[in-house]
């Protein structure tokens, strides 16, 4: 049939099954706004306060559902304020289509109004991104997106359109998700394997030889990150390390690899880190490395890291191998085919017999001070420990990572390597737009909060109650904590002192509001929010001084 | 077996899908590292839909490795090939502007050109143009030469290259194998 390329669009969503979207309309892409008007039963467009809530909003939908999040912005400031959600998302290797619309193809770099080079500007931060001219190419493009987003490691991908190609009609067959990879350019693609079309194949040599090393390890520890979620090998993996006695730790992507209470789960390692991760890593001889890429926050400097071990590294993206550390061995693969292959061939080492005492020994003799924040995310955990928790970046998101008892992989939504501030939000609300049945807890600290405040408006207009738990220290307490230990106690512009009164800013947006100085009634107050089943705000107010204990420096802990 | 964290001169053999913005996507890569690149060569093979980069930098083994992986990942890139000084065959194409205001520059240039096998294809009453090809020491020789007589301006293509024997770009499986598959231990 012959459509205008915006339904062409709008069909290329329905193909792929999407049913919720995320964006913020403006001149150049009103043609798809009208087409997803005439389609509103089918697609849900959830309408954000800024374009940046929007791209953490589809982010957050992604990382929470598994599926590839939406998100459709404007040309010009539009496509520019999605660029820190984009980046999130590639740093954490999150699926997200972001389509955006420019101006007219003739009106293409005269510097029109609302025009920008979004294609060029986000070449670094995508997987791929693509500039569409014309509407017969609207279909195979999107195809395409749909199909690297989701593909290998994913990753954010953007498509350009301009207002013309959206406006004028072409020829459009509908094709079955099933199909795509045998049409067009993906089907070139997926024939030499580009972009994980294709699942690389590990050789059956690779996992022999890491079955022996695993083998003649006597103190082998196994460190899981984002890829692991990713792969769904969490159960794999758990299975793997509890057959042959070996313990393991997380990076913070990979928060909710396996119950805290696992006897040989200790927790996540890196800068902030617990003690008990960072000494296994510091003192193991075979670090098993699997879907992490050694980011500097939990390497510290290399040369410190890991010092006495012999370091394998599997992971789905080629790239990532030896690419921040040097490793001796690497299988690059699938995470869960791989350690279901490793599974079948790998006997149990002969461990050394204090390996796994000499790590608790750590833990109990290191136990993290409590202090309020701590209490306050204990005190989530007890009341609903199954709910969503989207957080920002700084002291708060740290403390839900090393206290909250992750029991599901995808339960913590959070910006891990890009940190981006104001992440949370919307992230939580793209979240619940996903997961309806899910309680979503977004927990913030009044910096992050302040970045992206205005999505408040979001979950009331869309009714995605979210609550959101500010911790309120009057301070960008992570930046402080970094200027006391290495600036002289010099705080430069990260106090934040009674600078918004949260109980007014709650009733503006007729949200209900808590205020808690303590354990008991905080508990109180997420209680009652639990039982309204509404958006609500709980404050919570904590001492600027409390500090993120203990810290790894150089492969040193600081306490 | 050399140094890996050596500075050498490393060649970058790239099969890319002619289409826009490619030559960016590519080159963004070592703007990124902060590489510089020494010379770069772009032109569409006998497939009108496929051209072929060919990159010359300095840079580390390790840095490079890391690049070819990286290259490799680009979604327009159908593969990379790293070349070495013995393996493949380089060739880079001059056009050289020369003044020749007497009659005795005039004469020399000629034999100049014909030592070096570097033909004329233009002449004016002041001036001689020189097209050579040669590798990156021949055109160094003839440079030191015709400076002697002022050189008023000149182009380059930039080196291109092709590997020795039967072994081509289309191999895959060849150099990328140890890569691909995991590194042997010891």
């Amino acid at each position: 049939m012959i459509v205008k390329g915006a339904s062409i669009v709008v069909n290329c969503l329905l193909e792929q099954g999407v049913d919720t979207v995320f964006g913020y309309p403006g001149v150049s892409i009103l043609e798809v706004y009208d087409e997803l008007y005439k389609n509103k039963k089918a697609i849900r467009h959830i309408l954000s306060a800024h374009e940046q809530g929007a791209a953490h909003a589809a982010d957050g939908y992604a990382r929470s559902t598994g599926k590839v999040g939406v998100c459709l912005a404007t040309s010009g400031p539009g496509a520019t304020n999605l660029v820190t959600g984009i980046a999130a998302a590639f740093m954490d290797s999150s699926p997200v289509v972001f389509i955006t619309c420019n101006v007219d193809d003739e009106l293409l770099g005269r510097d029109t109004f609302q025009e920008v080079d979004i294609v060029g500007i986000s070449m670094p931060i995508t997987k791929c991104s693509y500039l569409v001219d014309r509407p017969e190419e609207i279909a195979d493009t999107l195809r395409e997106a749909f199909a690297i987003a989701g593909g290998g490691r994913p990753g954010p991908v953007l498509v350009d359109i301009t207002h013309n190609a959206t406006a004028e009609k072409a020829e459009y067959e509908f094709l079955a998700k099933s199909e795509h990879l045998k049409h067009g350019r993906l089907n070139h693609m997926h024939k030499r394997g580009d972009m994980g079309l294709r699942r690389e194949e590990f050789r059956t040599e690779d996992i022999r030889i890491l079955a022996e090393m695993i083998a003649s390890s006597q103190r082998p520890l196994i460190i899981a990150g984002g890829g692991v979620i990713r792969s769904g090998a969490t159960g794999s993996i758990a299975k793997f390390a509890e057959d042959r006695s070996i313990p393991v730790v997380s990076t913070l992507m990979g928060s909710g690899i396996m119950n805290e209470s696992h006897p040989l789960y200790f927790g996540m390692a890196g800068s902030y880190g617990c003690s008990e991760a960072n000494f296994a890593v510091q003192n193991c001889d075979l670090l098993i490395a699997v879907g992490v890429r050694f980011s500097d926050r939990l390497t510290g400097k290399t040369e410190f890291f890991a010092p006495n071990a012999q370091i394998v590294h599997i992971d789905i993206d080629r790239s990532e191998i030896d690419k921040n550390i040097d490793s001796v061995h690497h299988v690059v693969g699938d995470a869960a085919e791989i350690i279901d292959s490793l599974a079948a061939v790998c006997s149990v080492p002969n461990l050394d017999s204090s390996w796994i005492n000499e790590i608790r020994d750590i833990k109990s003799k290191f136990s993290e001070p409590g202090g309020f924040p701590v209490e306050i995310i204990q005190c989530v955990n007890r009341l609903c420990p199954d709910a969503i928790i989207a957080t920002d970046v700084g002291q708060h998101q740290i403390w839900t990572c090393r206290n909250f008892d992750f029991s599901n992989p995808g339960q913590l939504i959070t910006s891990g390597g890009y940190g981006a501030m104001g992440f949370g939000l919307g992230a939580a609300i793209g979240a619940k737009a996903g997961m309806h049945d899910k309680i979503v807890i977004h927990i913030t600290g009044d910096g992050s909060f302040g970045m992206n405040m205005t999505e408040l408006a979001t979950e009331i207009r869309e009714n995605l109650p979210v609550i959101t738990i500010i911790f309120n220290n009057s301070a960008l307490g992570l930046v402080r904590q970094n200027q006391r230990l290495h600036y002289g106690r010099r705080y430069s512009q990260t106090n934040l002192t009674a600078a918004v009164d949260y109980a007014t800013l709650a009733s503006a947006f007729g949200i209900s509001f808590a205020h808690a100085e303590n354990i008991a009634q905080f508990e109180n107050a997420l209680q009652i929010l639990l039982e309204n089943k509404k958006c609500g705000i709980i404050e919570c107010v904590i001492n600027k001084d409390e500090y993120i204990k203990p810290m790894l420096e150089k492969g040193r802990l600081i306490y | 077996m050399q140094n890996k964290n050596e500075t050498q001169t490393q060649t970058l053999s790239v099969l890319v899908e002619n289409t826009a913005g490619v030559l960016s996507q590519v080159t963004r890569l070592f703007t990124r590292k902060g590489y510089n690149i020494e010379s770069l060569a772009v032109g569409v093979t006998n497939d009108p839909n496929v051209s072929r980069i060919t990159i010359i930098l300095k840079g580390t083994d390790k840095m490079t490795t890391l690049l070819e992986s990286q290259l490799a990942k680009l979604l327009p890139v159908i593969s990379v090939r790293r070349l070495t000084d013995t393996d493949a065959i380089y060739r880079e194409f001059f056009l050289i502007k020369v003044k020749a205001e007497t009659r005795d520059a005039r004469d020399e240039i000629i034999q100049i050109a014909n030592i070096f096998r570097a033909s004329i294809v233009d002449m004016s009453k002041n001036t001689l143009m020189l097209q050579i090809s040669g590798d990156a020491s021949k055109a160094d020789a003839i440079m030191k030469l015709l400076s002697e007589f002022g050189i008023m301006e000149m182009a380059r293509t930039g080196m291109i290259a092709l590997e020795r024997g039967e072994n081509t770009i289309y191999d895959l499986s060849k150099s990328g194998a140890e890569f691909e598959s995991g590194k042997t231990l010891g």
